[in-house]
C-alpha cells in the first residue's frame, strides 16, 4: 500500500513538472479546512434603538471565500478602471470606490436579490453586486455598445433588475429610495429598498422631506450613509454642524457601523432589513468607511488629506485584507487558495477591459433611441433643420 | 325611467351642482338617445382620475390636500373616499421629497399621479422632474421606465400675483424625455389626462384655474371610460381662410372668442388648439398655414424662448414658410412678473382686443 501511494505521489509530482505547471490545488484537502467560525464584531453605536445588531458574526468558508472573490473583484475593477482612465480609454467622470468594498458586498450579503437598491454617483461596486458582469460594466465606462446601458449612460447611470442606479445628482437618489420603499409598502411583497447616499450629501434638504415622509408613512426603507470622511475635497467638520449622521434621521432610529468589516456591515444590514420587513417603518445606517482615491479621477486626493491618512487606512483597516487575515488565521483558507482566486480575477477583469477596449462605439443610429418606452417609432431634430434622426424605443 | 330622463334632460340646461353630474353619469350612458353633457373642466379631471384608478391598480394620486381636502382646487374631490389612504396620499409640503418618491414609485412599477398644486411649486422639484424622470429612460438605454403624469394648474389665475401665476409650457417644453399636454375644454382634459396616466413615459398635464369651473359639452363618445386624446395632436376647433390662430390652454377660448368677433366683418379665422406642446404637432399648422397664409400664435406665457417662438422656428423652417404672406406674429403675456392689481393683471395677459388687432394687422386692414 504505502509503495502504491509512493508509486502514485511520485507520478502525479512527475506529471505536473513535466507540464511546468504549478500545482493546482493545495495540497490540503478540503476537509482539513473549518467550515464556519464565530467573529467578535464591533459593536454599533445606537440612537433610539434599545437593541443593536448582534456583536457576533457565523462566517462559513463558502461565504468568506464569495466575500473576498467579490471584494477583491470590485477592487482589482477600480484599479482597472483608473487605469483606462489614465489611458484616457474612459473620460468624464469617474468616481472610484476602492476601500469601500466591504460596504457593498456587506449590504448584498445582508438583504436579498428581491430588495431594491439605490445610490449616487460612486456606484461601480453596487452595479457590480447587484448582478452586472465586470465586463458589462467597464464596457459601459468606455463607451462602447456592450455596456450595460449600451454607452448610453456612463460611469453614473448603470442600472440592472432592482438596482436604480448610479444617480448624478447629489441627494436626488434618495426621495427616489423612498419612493421605491413606497411602492414595496404598496405592493405588501415584503420587500425592502436599500437607500445610499454619502456624507456630503447628507445635508440635503430633500433627504430630510424623504426622512419625515418615509417615518410618517413607515415605509420599509433603509438609509444609509457612507460616511467616507469627505465630500468631495471637504471634510465632514467642515461641512456639517453635526457629524453623527446615524442620528441625523432625528426620530428615525439609527446605527453607526464600522463599514470597513464585511461582518459587521452584514449583520448591521440584517438587523435593519428585519426592522424595516416588521413594518416599524424606516431605520437609518451611517457605514464609517473610506476612499482610497480622491473624490474622482480628476481629484488626487491629497491637497485635503494626507498620504499618511490614506497609508494608515490601508494598513490596518482594508476590508480586504481583514477578510484574508480572519480566514487563514482560522485555517478557513490557505494563502495559496486566496492567490489562486487572485490569479482567476485578473484574468477576468484583463478579458473585460480586453472587451472594453475593443468593443465598438455604439453606432449613430443608436443616437436618438430609446428617448421614450414602449413608443411608436418618431422623429427627431437633429443639428439642423435637414437632418431628421430616427427614434425607437 | 321617464321622469329619470326628464330629470337628466333638466339637468343638461342651465347650471348644475357638479356632484349630481358624477352620481347620474352612469345611468346617462346606458340611455339611449342622449344629449350632449355639459361637464366642467373639473369634474372632466376627476372622472378621468376616478376612471384610471379603477381601472389599474397601479394607479395612485400623491400631492399636498389631495385627500381629505378634496383637492387644494377640488379636482380630486370623492376620490380619497372612494379609493382610501393607500391610493389617495396627502403629502406634506415638499415638493422635491414628493415629486422624488413618485418617480421612485414609479420606476419601481407603480403608475403615480403626482399633483403639484401650482406649478409655481414644481420648480422645487424640477430636478426631479427632469432629472430623475424624463432622462432616465435614455440613460438606462431603455431597461428604466417611468410611468408617471405630473399635474396641476399652470400659469396665470386671478390676483395671486406673480410668485404664482408662471406659465412653465416652454420650460418643461423643451425637455427631450418628456411629454407636456395643455388640455382647454373638459373633453381635452379627459382624454389627455387619460393617456397621460395611461402613458408609460413622463408627461407633464399643465391644466388652467381659471378653466376648472367652466362648462363644456361632451360627447357621449367624450364619456366612455376608454376616451383618449393622442398626445401629440392638435385640433383644428374652428375652420376658417383667411388667418390662422395657434394656442392652448385658456388662450383658445379667446381666439374663438375674438374669430367671433371677426367673423361679424367677414374675415374666417382658423383656430387651432395644440393640446399638447410637447411633441408640437407642426403638420397640423403647417396645413392650416398653406391654406390660409398667415400665422398668428397666441399664449399666456412670457414671450422671450416661448411656445409662440418655437413655432414661428419651426414654421420657417418647414414648407409651409413659402406660404406666408406676413411673418409670423406672436400674442404673448406681458414680458413682466405679475402684477397685482386687477388693471394692471387684465393687462399683463392677452385679451381679446390684441388678437382682433393683431389679425388686423397681419392682414393689413
Amino acid at each position: 500500500m504505502q509503495n502504491m501511494l509512493t508509486f502514485i505521489s511520485n507520478v502525479l509530482r512527475g506529471g505536473a513538472s513535466k507540464n511546468g505547471a504549478r500545482l493546482v490545488g493545495s495540497t490540503r484537502s478540503f476537509a482539513d479546512f473549518s467550515p464556519q467560525a464565530s467573529f467578535d464584531i464591533k459593536k454599533c453605536e445606537l440612537h433610539r434603538l434599545d437593541q443593536g445588531p448582534p456583536t457576533q458574526a457565523l462566517l462559513t468558508r463558502e461565504q468568506g471565500l464569495k466575500y473576498y472573490r467579490t471584494m477583491q473583484t470590485m477592487r482589482r475593477m477600480e484599479l482597472k478602471a483608473d487605469q483606462l482612465y489614465k489611458q484616457k480609454i474612459i473620460r468624464g467622470f469617474c468616481h472610484l470606490y476602492d476601500g469601500q468594498e466591504a460596504c457593498a458586498v456587506g449590504i448584498e450579503a445582508g438583504i436579498n436579490p428581491s430588495d431594491h437598491l439605490i445610490t449616487a454617483y460612486r456606484a461601480h461596486g453596487y452595479t457590480y453586486t447587484r448582478g452586472v458582469s465586470v465586463k458589462e460594466i467597464l464596457a459601459e465606462l468606455t463607451g462602447r455598445r456592450g455596456g450595460v446601458a449600451k454607452g448610453k449612460g456612463g460611469s453614473m447611470h448603470m442600472y440592472a433588475k432592482h438596482f436604480y442606479g448610479g444617480n448624478g445628482i447629489v441627494g436626488a437618489q434618495v426621495p427616489l429610495g423612498a419612493g421605491l420603499a413606497l411602492a414595496c409598502q404598496y405592493k405588501g411583497n415584503n420587500e425592502v429598498c436599500v437607500t445610499l447616499y454619502g456624507d456630503g450629501a447628507a445635508n440635503q434638504g430633500q433627504i430630510f422631506e424623504s426622512f419625515n415622509m418615509a417615518a410618517l408613512w413607515k415605509l420599509p426603507c433603509i438609509f444609509i450613509c457612507e460616511n467616507n470622511k469627505y465630500g468631495m475635497g471637504t471634510s465632514v467638520e467642515r461641512a456639517s454642524a453635526s457629524t453623527d449622521y446615524f442620528k441625523r434621521g432625528d426620530f428615525i432610529p439609527g446605527l453607526k457601523v464600522d463599514g470597513m468589516d464585511v461582518l459587521t456591515v452584514r449583520e448591521a444590514t440584517k438587523f435593519a432589513a428585519d426592522y424595516c420587513r416588521s413594518g416599524k417603518g424606516p431605520i437609518l445606517m451611517e457605514l464609517e468607511t473610506y476612499r482610497y482615491h480622491g473624490h474622482s479621477m480628476s481629484d488626487p486626493g491629497v491637497s485635503y488629506r494626507t498620504r499618511e491618512e490614506i497609508q494608515e487606512v490601508r494598513s490596518k483597516s482594508d476590508p480586504i485584507s481583514m477578510l484574508k487575515d480572519r480566514m487563514i488565521s482560522n485555517n478557513m483558507a490557505s494563502l495559496e487558495e486566496i492567490k489562486e482566486i487572485d490569479v482567476e480575477i485578473r484574468k477576468e477583469i484583463e478579458e473585460a477591459a480586453q472587451f472594453a477596449t475593443s468593443d465598438p462605439e455604439p453606432p449613430l443610429e443608436e443616437l436618438c433611441n430609446h428617448i421614450f418606452y414602449n413608443e411608436p417609432p418618431m422623429e427627431v431634430r437633429g443639428t439642423n433643420p435637414w437632418s431628421k434622426l430616427k427614434s425607437i424605443s | 325611467m321617464s321622469s329619470l330622463f326628464s330629470s337628466l334632460k333638466m339637468m343638461t340646461k342651465g347650471a348644475m351642482r357638479c356632484v349630481l353630474i358624477t352620481n347620474h353619469l352612469k345611468f346617462f350612458e346606458t340611455i339611449g338617445n342622449f344629449q350632449l353633457l355639459q361637464v366642467t373642466v373639473r369634474d372632466a379631471l376627476n372622472q378621468a382620475m376616478d376612471e384610471e384608478l379603477e381601472r389599474d391598480e397601479r394607479v395612485f394620486l400623491l400631492g399636498e390636500e389631495v385627500a381629505q381636502y378634496d383637492g387644494a382646487y377640488k379636482v380630486s374631490r370623492g376620490l380619497w373616499k372612494k379609493y382610501g389612504d393607500k391610493r389617495i396620499i396627502d403629502t406634506p409640503i415638499s415638493e422635491m421629497g414628493f415629486a422624488g418618491i413618485a418617480v421612485g414609485a414609479a420606476m419601481a412599477g407603480l403608475r403615480p399621479i403626482c399633483e403639484f398644486m401650482t406649478f409655481n411649486f414644481s420648480m422645487q422639484a424640477i430636478d426631479q422632474v427632469i432629472n430623475s424622470a424624463a432622462k432616465t429612460c435614455y440613460m438606462s438605454a431603455g431597461l428604466q421606465a417611468v410611468p408617471i403624469v405630473f399635474r396641476g394648474p399652470n400659469g396665470a389665475s386671478a390676483g395671486v400675483a406673480a410668485q404664482h401665476s408662471q406659465c412653465f409650457a416652454a420650460w418643461y417644453g423643451h425637455c427631450p424625455g418628456l411629454k407636456v399636454v395643455s388640455p382647454w375644454n373638459s373633453e381635452d382634459a379627459r382624454g389627455l389626462l387619460k393617456s397621460a396616466i395611461r402613458d408609460d413615459n413622463p408627461v407633464v398635464v399643465l391644466e388652467n384655474e381659471l378653466m376648472y369651473g367652466v362648462a363644456f359639452e361632451v360627447s357621449e363618445q367624450g364619456l366612455s371610460k376608454d376616451f383618449t386624446i393622442p398626445i401629440g395632436k392638435a385640433k383644428v376647433e374652428r375652420p376658417g381662410n383667411h388667418v390662422t390662430l395657434v394656442s392652448h390652454s385658456r388662450m383658445v377660448g379667446h381666439c374663438l372668442d375674438a374669430a367671433a368677433v371677426l367673423a361679424k366683418e367677414g374675415i374666417e379665422c382658423e383656430v387651432i388648439n395644440l393640446r399638447t406642446i410637447r411633441p408640437l404637432d407642426v403638420e397640423t399648422i403647417e396645413a392650416s398655414v398653406v391654406k390660409t397664409n398667415h400665422l398668428i400664435t397666441v399664449e399666456g406665457g412670457w414671450p422671450q424662448f416661448g411656445v409662440g417662438a418655437e413655432i414661428c422656428a419651426r414654421i420657417m423652417e418647414g414648407p409651409a414658410f413659402n406660404y406666408l404672406d406676413a411673418p409670423v406674429i406672436r400674442v404673448t403675456g406681458v414680458d413682466i412678473p405679475m402684477p397685482y392689481a386687477k388693471i394692471l393683471e387684465d393687462n399683463s395677459t392677452p385679451q381679446i382686443k390684441d388678437i382682433i388687432f393683431s389679425v388686423k394687422k397681419t392682414l393689413n386692414m
